[in-house]
């Protein structure tokens, strides 16, 4: 579908447009991986790309509405977002199990000497 | 684990391991031990497309588009299957190829978020998914195209294509003047990403082909 153009709207309001020189798309490895536990989600069928993009969308006009500048520098944390609630919302990952986890995982970054792999404890 | 694991340390926050990297380590094992994804499928993804897609493979297309009529003609008719040929596909998705003439500039967006012809491009760049690009793209495309790309000419029409989760564009950009004669291969190497999203022409750089 076009869109139509209106030639004159309030240009002022909205801040410089962000630019790159081509650098890398992700600026962090969890970056890629949630990108990647998406597809992978999707690929087997676990949500339609149109969920993916209808949660996607909310998170965005979400911190929009909360009046968080977005410069797409927090792109992947609503992405992350988004992600979350649809795993919770399609009963993947139940939203206390994954609060239970982000502790666990916590606790062992905190446990373990620097420069070693931080691993859980096996249960 | 993978190989991601092992970046945790030297970076610019002393904690290990915290804020949305916990967050994603987390839905990580809980999805890896559910066996809802797995690992190494993870990886292969993402190398996928860090390095092996990019828009590389569209600037193969669009160079193929500017030497080969009948492909030209293919890619415009039927942009999934033109592009097909030289195996890189999507995830079901319709793509279509929007041609840039002298009196014709293409603009694609995402109003909502961020679609984007992954199989072509790559990963969308950081300004794509930013909200100033996302609004001004539609407000005022002469503007947001006289700072990325250069002015257009008034007489010169401007449109603006809205992606969405089931169409995604790829823009053919004019093939710039003094490049009669390049093989696919050098044609190739000047088209970028910028061009082939709508925000920039393609140029010579100096020094390039032959």
């Amino acid at each position: 579908m076009t869109t139509s153009i209106p030639r004159e709207a309030g240009l002022g309001a909205l801040p410089a447009l962000p630019r790159d020189e081509g650098g890398p798309v992700f600026k962090a490895p969890w970056e890629a991986q949630a990108f990647a536990m998406t597809l992978s989600l999707h690929a087997r069928g676990a949500f339609t790309w149109r969920e993916w993009a209808d949660a996607l969308a909310a998170e965005l006009a979400a911190a929009a509405a909360r009046g968080e500048p977005d410069d797409g520098t927090h792109y992947y944390e609503h992405w992350l977002a988004a992600l979350e609630k649809l795993a919770a919302g399609k009963e993947l990952v139940p939203g206390d199990e994954l609060e239970r986890r982000v502790g666990e995982w916590d606790a062992a970054a905190r446990a373990t000497p620097h420069g070693k792999p931080i691993e859980l404890p096996r249960r | 684990m993978s190989e991601h694991d092992h970046h945790h340390h030297g970076g610019e926050h002393d904690r290990p391991l915290s804020g949305p990297a916990l967050r994603v380590k987390a839905l990580e094992s809980l999805l890896v031990e559910k066996g809802l994804v797995d690992p190494k499928a993870l990886d292969e993804l993402i190398d996928t497309y860090e390095t092996k897609v990019g828009p590389r493979n569209g600037a193969r297309v669009v160079a193929r588009a500017w030497v080969d009529p009948a492909y030209k003609q293919r890619l415009l008719a039927d942009a999934g299957a033109a592009i097909a040929e030289f195996g890189f596909v999507g995830r079901g998705e319709d793509i279509v190829a929007l041609e840039n003439t002298p009196t014709v500039r293409n603009l694609v967006v995402c109003t909502l978020c961020s679609c984007y012809p992954w199989p072509v491009l790559g990963l969308p760049p950081v300004w794509y998914k930013s909200a100033p690009y996302r609004a001004r793209a539609v407000i005022d495309p002469r503007g947001v195209l006289k700072e990325l790309g250069g002015e257009v000419a008034d007489d010169v029409e401007v449109r603006v294509w809205d992606s969405t989760a089931e169409l995604r564009y790829l823009v053919l950009p004019e093939r710039p003047a003094g490049t009669e004669g390049w093989s696919e291969e050098q044609l190739a190497e000047i088209v970028t990403r910028d061009a082939m999203i709508g925000v920039a022409r393609v140029t010579v750089p100096a020094g390039s082909g032959r």
